[in-house]
């Protein structure tokens, strides 16, 4: 019974994850214009856009592969299963056992290492461009997130997240130093592998200055609404994982009582809603920094992870 | 179980014994019956292999009548042999399968292929310290034959004379450190193992044994700093070799390192003993990845990534070292499941990728990769297979290079236990170096495909690129769905390596490996591949079905959008091949990023004065720091000292005849201070 | 000491986390490369200072501890930033600040030298309680972030502020220990030096500009002269 009840959560979970992601985006934007000074679209805009571009019909470039065309759906499905993964509103869903935050790490990985081949597939400057660069990028965040997940791992005793917040949501381990640095570094993290400002800007229009977008230019149609709607998706996978880590409150239970998981769809909303809202005053108030500045962007992510690590073993509370 | 063990190892001493013969009948011309015999013999060496690991059979050892006088030579096989065995007979059997195809270019190696696996199968079937060189040497002297095979090219001369001299330096610590570990005891001097692990060396005598293992051994691996030989002559050596050597021959190096260090020097060595290997292996992994996305000859990528992975296993060993004199069986056996695991993963995949990289180097006709491209559109099984390799490169779930690598991180995340602040602290930062050596090997995969196998040809040769013959498709398609498979179930990988995991740290993976999962501790689900597989397969089927519901049927063809920019002239029918990027422009961020630092890499215009009608180029150079900091200083020095040693031939006779009066004393010096020691 | 303060209580645990991002703000201190955001992040640490202050106060009932916070809010967090940023605009000085090593480097020795500082505590604290180590660490290395980003730093004023945030690395570890005496008259003497430093950049600055210390010639930089 209780595990049929924990499949009805993941399904709700996967559905809302599906629903709210465009929103999150169309949420960011709105709350960016308005800080310009402008109305903005509105919220549901995203919604509109991807049935606008599953309208149409796309344009392969003349020697584009079967790669190119399988990319979109295997890159968002690489997305969705990490989503799938990373718990929203209740513990103990039935992927709980499956959720280790390397795989979930493999598993975006996947999905940003096949748009990056897709974009090297028409053979343009501007996907070489795109895909070089994010995989460098790549290459300084991923030390980092591992540094992070070390320090979780040590305090918990394990890498499965499910674990790891059942355990944080207990209070038990308290405020750590450790914890502290490890949340600035995930942000650092999480804004690179998002490519927001100041690392990539996802609204940007000139070419040069592209690094996501010139990865996927040659898209169109359906293959674009895929790529779209995975980046909003991969945007709610890092602010619901920073949510469940780090504010783990309010989570309700798969296995128990179904009306709790209202509150805990409250709390969840509220979390990422305040992180969006952040990022967006953030991305606001700063200038996107030149490419060669951000490995040392992320090496401050990295660096401050190994600093967790390092007081974690001062205090020698870990188990 | 119920079957004598003997049968086994009877079995693979007679596939070792009989390859060389088919040396022979290559050498008398029947190239194709040789290359049918060695895929026979690798076969049948496979069957045995797995026959006796799935029976989980006892060791067994033979005692062969040939070799030194009075010892003969002593085989045994045992878990830990028949698993790096295991390896060795499948990829042989693929490089075999290769060498079938009708081609003129594989003749060239068919007598000396079948003696350099005899030789490997030796060293790891050996039980005596004798056979343990002998074959260890055979198997150097067999690879630099075979590297030099185009030996008409200057770079492949070069190559296989640093080869050669570094397996020198390797033969010259690896007696030494055998004659140390020997035993000589009333009744003579005993070479054979047994008489090795009653009498386990200790005090400056293993530490020494230490040192000389991990230069004689680990040069052959690849293990930093004595990595520098590996990429050239892995690439310049024919791709089929290049798999063996790439694939089984580094395994059989850490072979040696683990037989050695765990198995014949006991139980009793000091915590520390590890850290060497761990430090090594960490800095070698981030050396052998940047290098990586560096090199632009795509098998030199490869010998990289190879030296990449090596320092990832390595760091493992390392760490179980440590874990096992620390008393930690259970993270000793984590530790060392996992670097089993990953040998088996990375011999696989690195096999199959050089298979493939010799495929793309027999369809397009060169192995630079900014002379290819576009090979999706004319050899697709060779991409297709590539793919998969690469996947396993960059270390994606659900393949066989994420399997290895979780389980690694997963050891050294569970190292802290060692206790210790400063080794922690090493330990956390040597998890961090392999962190960054997986992404940037991840870097070098998508730089590997996406300029050699995706976008436009860049050359004429590679717009007109054929598939390779079908015995070599066969031969990469095997390998790829062993990876896969290797991928999917780990747990069973580390099955096989039960045995050895007994042998060496004393406990299994026990439950913590089954069919369906693989995970740190008995308590938790840790990754589950078939799990993470079906959830991916579900994802895509979904995605799949609502798109083609939802959204419009079918697609037009146009020409690339590129921003705009205009269709390419006639004269130029694929678009002008420079204006997309090539293996260098790929690397540029990481090169300027860390290369500058790690590498010293530097970049310069070569511009061309007014007037001249040549191109400008950007000239890209780079050095490996071992290179920097420890060869050229050797050379340095080994010049000085002939310069002394010249004056020594202009001495006069009676200070001639105190030079030698000086170094006998000496000697009998050393040998008395050895004596009392 | 009280009871309020025991490893794991929550007090104990904000006021560490406190510290912590003291530290970090010293490790932004040593990344930033414009004058204006390094004081302004000299700033924020001096508040975080002040509150870090003020709760060890409330945690040891000790009033005195509040003075400090005061004064680490009032002097250090709001005054001196005022000041050094008037300095900043009416001398025109340079916006962008050259630092002697690149970023990572610098930020790669930082964490080094948080390393040695905690490895240094470790063994010299092991009778005391655990709680202040973690404190100490955290407040050496504050003190190392200061000294080396007045060495990896060219500009005078840049230099000053390496020094004030060595400083408040001081004052954390003297309001992190209980019955620490004498943190009040510390605060204050450090600050009164502080003072001095910061009017000796100020004159100096002058006669780098003018050769001279006549300060009639500022009329001229705030464009009301004849």
């Amino acid at each position: 019974m209780s595990a049929i009840i924990a499949l009805i959560a993941q399904a709700l979970h996967i559905a809302l994850m599906l629903a709210a992601a465009p929103l999150l985006i169309g949420l960011i934007r709105r709350v960016k214009s308005r800080l310009l000074g402008r109305t903005g679209p509105s919220p549901l805009q995203p919604y509109r856009d991807l049935q606008r571009l599953l309208r149409k019909q796309p344009v392969l470039a003349g020697n584009a592969s079967w790669l190119f065309a399988a990319a979109p759906a295997v890159s968002f499905a690489a997305t969705l299963c990490a989503a799938a993964l990373v718990p929203s509103f209740a513990l103990g869903m039935t992927t709980a056992p499956l959720s280790d935050l390397i795989v979930i790490a493999g598993l975006l990985t996947l999905s940003r290492v096949v748009l990056a081949l897709a974009g090297m597939d028409i053979g343009t400057a501007f996907g070489g461009i795109g895909a070089s660069r994010e995989m460098t990028f790549a290459v300084f965040a991923e030390p980092a997130l591992l540094l992070v997940i070390f320090t979780l791992a040590l305090l918990a005793g394990s890498t499965n997240l499910d674990a790891i917040a059942t355990l944080l949501r207990e209070g038990s381990l308290g405020l750590r130093v450790s914890l502290g640095l490890s949340m600035v570094a995930v942000v650092t993290i999480a804004i690179a592998e998002n490519g927001r400002i100041p690392v990539d800007n996802p609204a940007t229009h000139l070419e040069l200055t592209m690094v996501h977008e010139a990865m996927v230019l040659e898209y169109s149609a359906r293959h674009l609404a895929l790529i779209e709607y995975g980046v909003a998706l991969r945007l709610l996978l890092w602010l619901t994982l920073i949510g469940t880590v780090f504010v783990p409150f309010g989570m309700g239970d798969a296995a128990g009582f179904p009306p709790l998981w209202i509150t805990g769809a409250l709390a969840w909303a509220a979390k990422v809603g305040v992180l969006a809202v952040g990022l967006a005053v953030f991305e606001s108030s700063i200038a996107k920094m030149r490419v060669f500045r951000v490995p040392e962007f992320l090496g401050i992510a990295l660096l401050l992870g190994l600093l967790a690590v390092i007081f974690l073993f001062v205090s020698q509370g870990f188990a | 179980m119920n079957t004598a063990p003997g049968v086994w190892l009877s079995g693979l001493a007679a596939v070792a014994a009989l390859l060389p013969v088919l040396g022979l009948v290559a050498a008398a011309g029947r190239v194709r019956s040789a290359y049918w015999g060695m895929l026979l013999l690798c076969g049948l060496g496979v069957v045995l292999c797995a026959g006796f690991l799935i029976g989980d059979s006892a060791a067994a050892s033979l005692s062969v009548p040939i070799g030194l006088p009075g010892a003969g030579i002593l085989l045994a096989l045992d878990g830990l042999s028949a698993f790096f065995l295991l390896l060795l007979m499948l990829i042989g059997t693929a490089a075999a399968t290769t060498a079938l195809d009708d081609d003129g270019g594989y003749a060239a190696t068919s007598p000396l292929l079948p003696v350099f696996v005899a030789a490997m199968a030796t060293t790891l079937l050996a039980a005596d310290g004798f056979s343990l060189v002998l074959g260890f040497e055979t198997m150097s002297l067999a690879s630099f034959g075979l590297v030099l095979t185009n030996h008409r090219e200057p770079p492949v001369r070069a190559a296989a004379l640093l080869y050669l001299g570094m397996a020198a330096i390797g033969g010259a610590c690896l007696i030494p450190a055998m004659a140390l570990l020997v035993h000589a005891g009333p009744a003579g001097v005993d070479l054979g193992f047994a008489a090795i692990r009653g009498h386990a060396p200790h005090g400056w005598r293993a530490i020494v044994i230490l040192a000389l293992v991990l230069v004689g051994a680990g040069s052959k691996a690849g293990l930093a700093p004595l990595h520098v030989w590996l990429p050239p002559a892995h690439a310049a050596a024919p791709s089929h070799v290049s798999a063996l050597m790439s694939g089984a021959m580094t395994k059989v190096a850490l072979y040696v390192i683990i037989r050695l260090l765990f198995d014949l020097c006991g139980t009793g060595q000091p915590v520390w003993w590890g850290v060497p290997l761990m430090v090594l292996g960490a800095v070698g992994a981030v050396l052998g990845a940047l290098r990586a996305n560096i090199e632009s000859d795509i098998k030199a990528v490869l010998a990289c990534s190879t030296v990449e992975n090596v320092g990832l296993i390595a760091a493992g060993i390392g760490l179980a070292l440590a874990a096992r004199a620390a008393d930690l069986p259970a993270l000793a056996a984590l530790a060392m499941g996992a670097a089993l695991l990953h040998a088996m993963a990375h011999g696989l995949f690195k096999a199959l990728l050089f298979l493939g990289a010799g495929a793309a180097l027999h369809g397009a006709g060169t192995r630079a990769m900014d002379r290819l491209g576009g090979l999706i559109q004319r050899m697709p099984v060779t991409t297709g297979c590539m793919l998969v390799g690469a996947a396993c490169l960059a270390a994606l779930p659900p393949t066989s290079g994420f399997a290895g690598e979780w389980s690694l991180f997963q050891a050294m995340i569970a190292g802290p236990r060692l206790g210790g602040v400063v080794l922690q602290m090493l330990i956390c930062v040597v998890a961090l170096l392999m962190a960054l050596a997986a992404a940037l090997a991840a870097a070098a995969a998508v730089r590997l495909i996406g300029v050699a196998f995706l976008g436009r040809p860049r050359t004429p040769r590679a717009a007109a690129a054929h598939e390779v013959g079908y015995a070599a498709q066969l031969a990469m398609l095997g390998l790829a769905l062993l990876s896969l498979l290797a991928g999917l179930f780990p747990g069973v990988v580390l099955s096989a390596a039960a045995a050895a995991l007994r042998q060496t740290v004393g406990l299994t993976m026990g439950d913590r490996a089954s069919l369906l999962h693989i995970s740190p501790q008995t308590s938790t689900t840790g990754y589950s591949a078939p799990a993470i597989a079906i959830l991916l397969g579900l994802a895509i089927a979904g995605v799949a079905w609502v798109v083609r519901r939802r959204a419009v049927a079918g697609h037009r063809r146009g020409p690339a959008w590129d921003c705009g920019f205009g269709a390419p002239p006639a004269w130029l029918p694929f678009g002008d091949p420079i204006t997309q990027y090539g293996g260098g422009s790929f690397g540029q961020p990481l090169r300027r990023a860390l290369g500058v630092v790690i590498l010293g890499a530097t970049e310069r215009v070569d511009m061309p004065e007014p007037g001249q009608t040549r191109a400008a180029r950007l000239v890209v150079r780079s050095k490996d720091p071992a290179t920097a900091l420890l060869f050229q200083p050797v050379i340095r020095w080994r010049g000085a000292l002939s310069a002394q040693a010249d004056r020594l031939q202009f001495l006069t006779i009676q200070r001639t005849l105190s030079l030698i009066f000086a170094v006998l004393v000496l000697f009998l010096i050393v040998i008395v201070l050895v004596e009392q020691l | 000491m009280t009871p309020r303060i025991a490893y794991g209580a929550f007090s104990y645990d904000l006021a560490h986390l406190l510290g912590a991002a003291v530290l970090v703000l010293s490790f932004a201190l040593l990344y930033q490369r414009r004058i204006t955001s390094i004081i302004g992040f000299y700033a924020v640490q001096s508040v975080l200072l002040a509150v870090a202050a003020a709760w060890q106060g409330w945690v040891q009932d000790s009033t005195h501890l509040y003075i400090t916070a005061l004064i680490a809010f009032a002097a250090k967090g709001v005054a001196i930033p005022v000041a050094l940023r008037n300095i900043v605009f009416r001398l025109r000085i340079e916006r962008s600040v050259d630092a002697a090593l690149g970023v990572f480097p610098t930020m790669a020795l930082g964490v080094g030298l948080a390393t040695l500082s905690i490895l240094v505590v470790l063994p010299t604290t092991v009778e005391s309680q655990t709680l202040t180590r973690e404190d100490l660490a955290l407040a050496l290395s504050v003190v190392m972030l200061g000294l080396l980003s007045m060495i990896t730093r060219r500009s005078a004023i840049t230099q000053v502020i390496g020094f004030m945030s060595m400083e408040n690395g001081l004052i954390l570890a003297a309001v992190g220990l209980p019955g620490m005496p004498l943190v009040v008259e510390l605060s204050v003497a450090v600050l009164v030096m502080v003072a001095f430093v910061v009017f000796g950049v100020f004159f100096f600055r002058i006669r780098d500009q003018f050769d001279s210390l006549d300060v009639s010639h500022l009329d001229r930089v705030g464009g009301t002269h004849r």
